[in-house]
């Protein structure tokens, strides 16, 4: 799970980590307000979940609040394209004001989990700032990796190694030591999968402050932490896949026009792999997880359907256990709800796949069997030529 | 002979009393496996399904003798299950649970480096040793005996690819889910170690995902030590690239973990590498000739 800058940095505030002083703001007069406050002269910047926004022109420092506000309407309302969000973009809904910092050196620092040793890893440079990928690829001796045993946890001599090969000296060096402890503590108390500052700056005044904050929370962790919901900013999410949530489906969209229905995270990326082999183009990937219902299936069907660029739908089902004849009643179910017509290709594999197999060819809708993974590819993909042609 | 499990395999169950739990177990002992007991806190002393349940592991192998333990305990309790029966001298936990939350995950995996147990999973379809014992959720009647190894990161579609190997008469000395969780227990590696050494296994069949190096590091360890032919399927060629993970994913892995990567440098090690779903079966035959 995802949250704002903003809110990433109240939790690091709440482990000693200074940011600069900021408000957000939901409407251009009070991005106006803000700048005020701030004496003017400070930064303006668009909350949306995901990175890249500087060059995307979603932040801008500012001299007067009039310039502010100006900005701030310009902002409200208008989509966002970076190299994270996709083509449609996301819609900044949020702002956050804050003060100006005038900045000596920048640093990037940030803990994660490394799946390779199994363990949460530190990572650090002194080349802070937007590129840090380019860093990795060009120079990785500038990156500083540091794996913490979860026995030990991260002490503070190893901190202070981090510490001085970001060529830092004297107190803030110490001030780094204590951040970067703290900064782990963070990770752990609140299950953060990632925890980013990029950039983590020295100002002139000699302070180390985060300027950007990026978390990313353990989905699975939060029985753990009954406040994450309410953080979550759906304005942020696509609808689909915000109803997708709620039935514990996993959905993504795609830009293609064959609905997929699939069960299992493998099976489903197989699935679109083989739609592409035959030439289709899949609308999005989607889970219904191992021990599916009838309701679950219904579920997700409609899901599919909400999605307007689908022109055909595919399932593919490898029960094993689950039975057939319940999948295919939850289809019948949902496609006639939604009056669909559709071409529908159905793969079932698991008990009672005769049952399954006669209940759907009877129901009436637009629908084929297909034997195995490739029959059902190229059935869907021949339905679909029919149409076009037709 | 195969590996991890045979017919002498002592299973017990913890988090026997869950629904899933249950119905599994059933679905496990219709198999053939041998469930001697079960364990659920604050419900020692009943039977279920005519099975004791303890309400610790340590007491159900004192009394019973179990040596592995199939996990159906929920997420928030279900790392603490795994080194429960680590500590109580269970020689293999498979542990199903979907959902742990990453950092119990890092803690446990720290603890079992200093056990001797072996963990399949979480997040895991289980292991099944054909027409002997299967212990967790898969379909047992896709299975036939044989002399394919298989070992994967999917659920679902590793019941896909052992239905094409046993379609096409080619039946599996075991089959391995090791499960898609970031922190699993037995990796890529150690499963085609087992498989190396296993008589009754003549070739191995794997399969992946895009996502961290397993692959690659499986890839090399091939090339280096592995004496029976190799083929394998990788899910994902066509996935969007990722833009869930920030910088940091990207930098540890150094823009490594898409499809074609790892499709690559296994075929560079020499293991035959299936162009399509379809044709998982096909792949295993070629790389048996």
């Amino acid at each position: 799970m995802n949250i704002h800058e903003y809110q990433a940095k109240d939790i690091l505030n709440g482990y000693f980590i200074p940011v600069p002083r900021g408000r957000v703001a939901l409407t251009a007069d009070q991005v106006e307000r803000a700048a005020k406050e701030m004496g003017g002269h400070c930064v303006i910047k668009a909350q949306i979940y995901a990175g890249g926004r500087g060059k995307a022109g979603g932040v801008k420092l500012v001299q007067h609040p009039e310039q502010a506000q100006e900005f701030g309407k310009e902002l409200f309302g208008k989509k966002l394209i970076t190299p994270q969000t996709g083509p449609e973009g996301l819609r900044v809904r949020r702002i956050l004001i804050e003060e100006a910092v005038e900045i000596a050196r920048e640093f990037y620092l940030s803990i994660t989990l490394d799946r390779e040793s199994s363990r949460f890893c530190l990572i650090a440079s002194a080349e802070g700032g937007i590129d840090i990928e380019e860093v990795a690829r060009n120079s990785p001796d500038k990156i500083h990796l540091l794996n913490i045993d979860p026995f030990t946890g991260l002490q503070p001599f190893q901190a202070r190694k981090i510490a001085i090969a970001l060529g830092l000296t004297g107190t803030v060096c110490e001030d780094c030591v204590e951040l970067i402890q703290n900064l782990y503590r963070c990770a752990l108390e609140k299950d953060c999968l990632l925890i980013e500052i990029n950039p983590l700056v020295e100002t002139k005044a000699g302070w180390l402050m985060a300027m950007d904050a990026k978390i990313n929370f353990d989905d699975n962790a939060m029985f753990r932490h009954r406040e994450y919901p309410d953080m979550l900013d759906y304005s942020q999410l696509d609808p689909l896949e915000i109803s997708a949530g709620k039935y514990d489906l996993s959905y993504i969209k795609l830009t293609g026009n064959v609905g997929c229905m699939v069960n299992g995270a493998g099976l489903a990326m197989a699935t679109l792999d083989v739609l592409k082999e035959f030439g289709a183009e899949p609308a999005n990937f989607l889970d219904v997880g191992g021990g599916s219902t009838r309701e679950k299936v219904a579920e997700a069907f409609k899901i599919i359907l909400q999605d307007c660029d689908v022109r055909g739908v595919f399932v593919n089902i490898f029960g094993g256990i689950m039975r057939c004849d319940v999948i295919a009643q939850g289809i019948i179910e949902a496609a006639s709800e939604v009056q669909c017509r559709l071409p529908i290709v159905v793969r079932m594999d698991g008990s009672t796949v005769e049952e399954g197999k006669k209940l759907l060819l009877e129901s009436g809708l637009n629908v084929q069997i297909g034997e195995n993974l490739g029959d059902g590819a190229s059935k869907i993909v021949a339905m679909l030529l029919k149409k076009t042609v037709a | 002979m195969s590996i991890l499990l045979n017919k002498n395999s002592r299973i017990l169950v913890q988090g026997i009393t869950g629904r899933s739990g249950l119905f599994h177990t059933q679905q496990c002992r219709e198999y053939g496996s041998n469930i001697v007991a079960g364990v659920t806190p604050g419900k020692g002393g009943i039977h279920i399904e005519g099975i004791p349940v303890f309400n610790t592991v340590e007491e159900a192998v004192l009394c019973t003798k179990a040596d592995v333990s199939m996990i159906f305990v929920p997420p928030p309790a279900a790392a603490d299950a795994i080194l429960e029966s680590a500590d109580a001298g269970i020689v293999l936990a498979i542990c199903i649970t979907e959902g742990i939350p990453v950092r119990d995950m890092v803690l446990a995996r720290r603890i079992l480096d200093t056990k001797k147990m072996n963990l399949v999973g979480p997040n895991c379809p289980g292991v099944i040793t054909p027409g002997q014992c299967k212990v967790g959720i898969m379909p047992g009647y896709i299975h036939k005996p044989g002399k394919i190894g298989v070992v994967s990161r999917s659920g679902t579609l590793t019941y896909e690819a052992v239905k094409q190997l046993s379609d096409m008469g080619m039946g599996q000395s075991t089959c391995v889910g090791i499960g898609g969780d970031p922190i699993s227990g037995m990796k890529f590696i150690d499963c085609l170690n087992l498989f190396n050494k296993d008589p009754d296994t003549e070739a191995v069949f794997m399969i992946g995902e895009i996502g961290g190096n397993a692959e690659e590091d499986a890839a090399l360890w091939i090339r280096d030590n592995m004496k029976k032919p190799v083929a394998a399927f990788i899910a994902g060629v066509t996935a969007p690239t990722g833009r869930r993970m920030g910088h940091a994913g990207a930098i540890i892995t150094g823009g490594k973990g898409r499809a074609e990567d790892k499709i690559k440098i296994l075929t560079e090690c020499g293991v035959t590498v299936a162009a399509s779903p379809t044709k998982m079966g096909e792949a295993m035959r070629d790389a048996l000739r």
